[in-house]
């Protein structure tokens, strides 16, 4: 006896049936015959990553943009700005990297005013999961949120499908197995400020002599109760006309 | 009598696969492949899970908290996609407190209530779900929901179904519940990759919640290689 499954109309919710009409190739095929490709989201590639210190937190990412096999932008900003004491590393499609840290940074401004208080890291972790889960995993960000807030340094992973983790390191993208080598490593509970800054870079610098998705430079962002420090560039690892062979720019591993 | 499997609408990620540099697994979906299980004892209950989340092949948290609190003295052991179980408890954590817990009636939730929420939002998205939950706790006057009173559950389970049947005698008490526990996780963490890292454990009873964690080293061993 066969069974009979009833599907319903999916009712609520976002409704992705033109993804579904775009992925079984009916628009790409049209486009195909004619000799042309679609254009390929501008993916992040990328290495970013984080980690929780004696005061604070570092966050890192390297600066390279890709669309397809081409670099896209050589220098681009992956560390994104949430609150005052909050930021954001953005892994995966730049555009919904960008667009979301920035629709959460307005959302937790509103939230912060009404509240009266200094947003939560906990807070911004919700909003950002709540709404990728929404969206099912279509929005391509996989993001790396840190900040210092009234009850601590807080560092948390966040997946395209809207699962998190709450972790003391992290690290995300292409690049964010060799990053996690060196954490793994090197990694101890309670550093200082300039361990946990050179771990960050070495770990950056890891992804990005080792992995094509991600290049360039080292850009950190240290947050600490008092004071945000935005490092940009931390560290020009790639300098037009230096070739790797000329240059000791090697992971140092001291 | 056509497939059914046709008709389901499929709603993975159909992201541009054209491009070399981002590797697969950073598309894949996290999922918490697992071992956990809850076993009842005079008085409470044992709850237990590994530790590791997966995307695809890469471990991306080997240190997972799979027991999570819905209320104070009821518990989810989460397996299945890392998202889909997260974003349930949330909810389901939600419904407890505002609507069962404080603000209609004031007094500790039923751990078949919270068993009926999940079941409510599990069953209602079935189609678009990928979760497998465990719920126990303490609360409520009915103590025995299935008999044995043991639940495994997640991609280890299997491997230690044979395990639980002949290790399990009914009249336990609290510590030979934690031993059987974290000899059958062990059990289970060894033959399937998709579980491992740590054990955790946590006791729920009437005098609260107690929690601990096994680390690798200190797991039982049970082969001689």
């Amino acid at each position: 006896m066969a069974t009979l499954a009833v599907t319903r109309p999916p009712f609520g919710g976002f409704s992705f049936e033109n993804c579904k009409r775009y992925a079984n190739a009916v628009i790409e095929g049209e486009v195909n015959k004619v000799g042309c490709s679609l254009p390929a989201a501008r993916k992040t590639g990328t290495t970013i990553c984080g980690v929780i210190f004696k005061d604070g937190v570092v966050l890192g990412a390297d600066t390279r943009a890709t669309e397809g096999m081409v670099v896209a932008d050589k220098n681009c900003s992956k560390i994104h700005y949430i609150s005052p004491n909050i930021y954001c590393c953005g892994a995966g499609t730049a555009a919904d990297t960008e667009m979301t840290t920035q629709i959460i940074s307005s959302n937790l401004e509103l939230h912060s005013l009404s509240t009266g208080r200094l947003p939560r890291v906990a807070t911004a972790n919700r909003m950002l999961k709540q709404m990728l889960f929404r969206y099912q995993g279509y929005i391509g960000a996989a993001l790396v949120l840190g900040g210092v807030d009234c009850n601590g340094p807080h560092l948390y992973s966040i997946y395209p499908h809207g699962s998190t983790d709450k972790l003391p390191y992290v690290t995300m993208g292409s690049g964010s197995l060799a990053a996690m080598a060196v954490f793994e490593d090197r990694y101890k509970p309670d550093m200082e400020e300039e361990d946990a800054k050179r771990l960050v870079r070495d770990a950056i610098a890891a992804g990005i002599f080792n992995d094509l998705g991600s290049g360039s430079n080292i850009d950190l962002c240290v947050i600490t109760k008092s004071k945000v420090d935005y490092i940009r560039p931390h560290d020009e690892v790639n300098k037009k006309g230096i070739s790797f062979s000329d240059s000791q720019h090697v992971a140092s591993t001291c | 009598m056509a497939a059914p499997a046709a008709m389901i609408p499929y709603f993975g990620q159909q992201m541009s696969s054209k491009n070399d540099l981002v590797p697969d697994w950073t598309r894949q979906e996290v999922s918490t492949g697992t071992t956990i299980m809850a076993v009842e004892y005079d008085g409470g209950v044992v709850i237990g899970a590994d530790s590791r989340t997966t995307t695809g092949a890469y471990i991306a948290n080997r240190v997972t908290d799979k027991l999570t609190p819905i209320h104070d003295r009821i518990f989810c052991c989460r397996s299945g996609s890392a998202a889909d179980t997260q974003a349930i408890a949330d909810v389901v954590t939600y419904h407890l407190n505002v609507h069962s817990g404080v603000i209609e009636l004031d007094e500790p939730p039923l751990v078949e209530t919270a068993a009926n929420l999940f079941r409510a939002s599990c069953y209602r998205y079935r189609e678009e779900l990928t979760a497998g939950i465990l719920v126990a706790g303490w609360g409520g006057g009915r103590v025995l929901s299935s008999s044995p009173p043991v639940a495994v559950g997640g991609s280890g389970s299997t491997y230690i179904y044979g395990f639980m049947d002949s290790n399990y005698k009914p009249g336990l008490n609290k510590d030979q519940c934690l031993e059987l526990t974290a000899a059958a996780l062990s059990l289970a963490m060894e033959r399937d990759g998709s579980s491992g890292g740590v054990v955790r454990l946590a006791t729920i009873s009437e005098e609260g919640v107690e929690r601990r964690v096994i680390l690798g080293n200190q797991l039982p061993k049970f082969s001689s290689h």
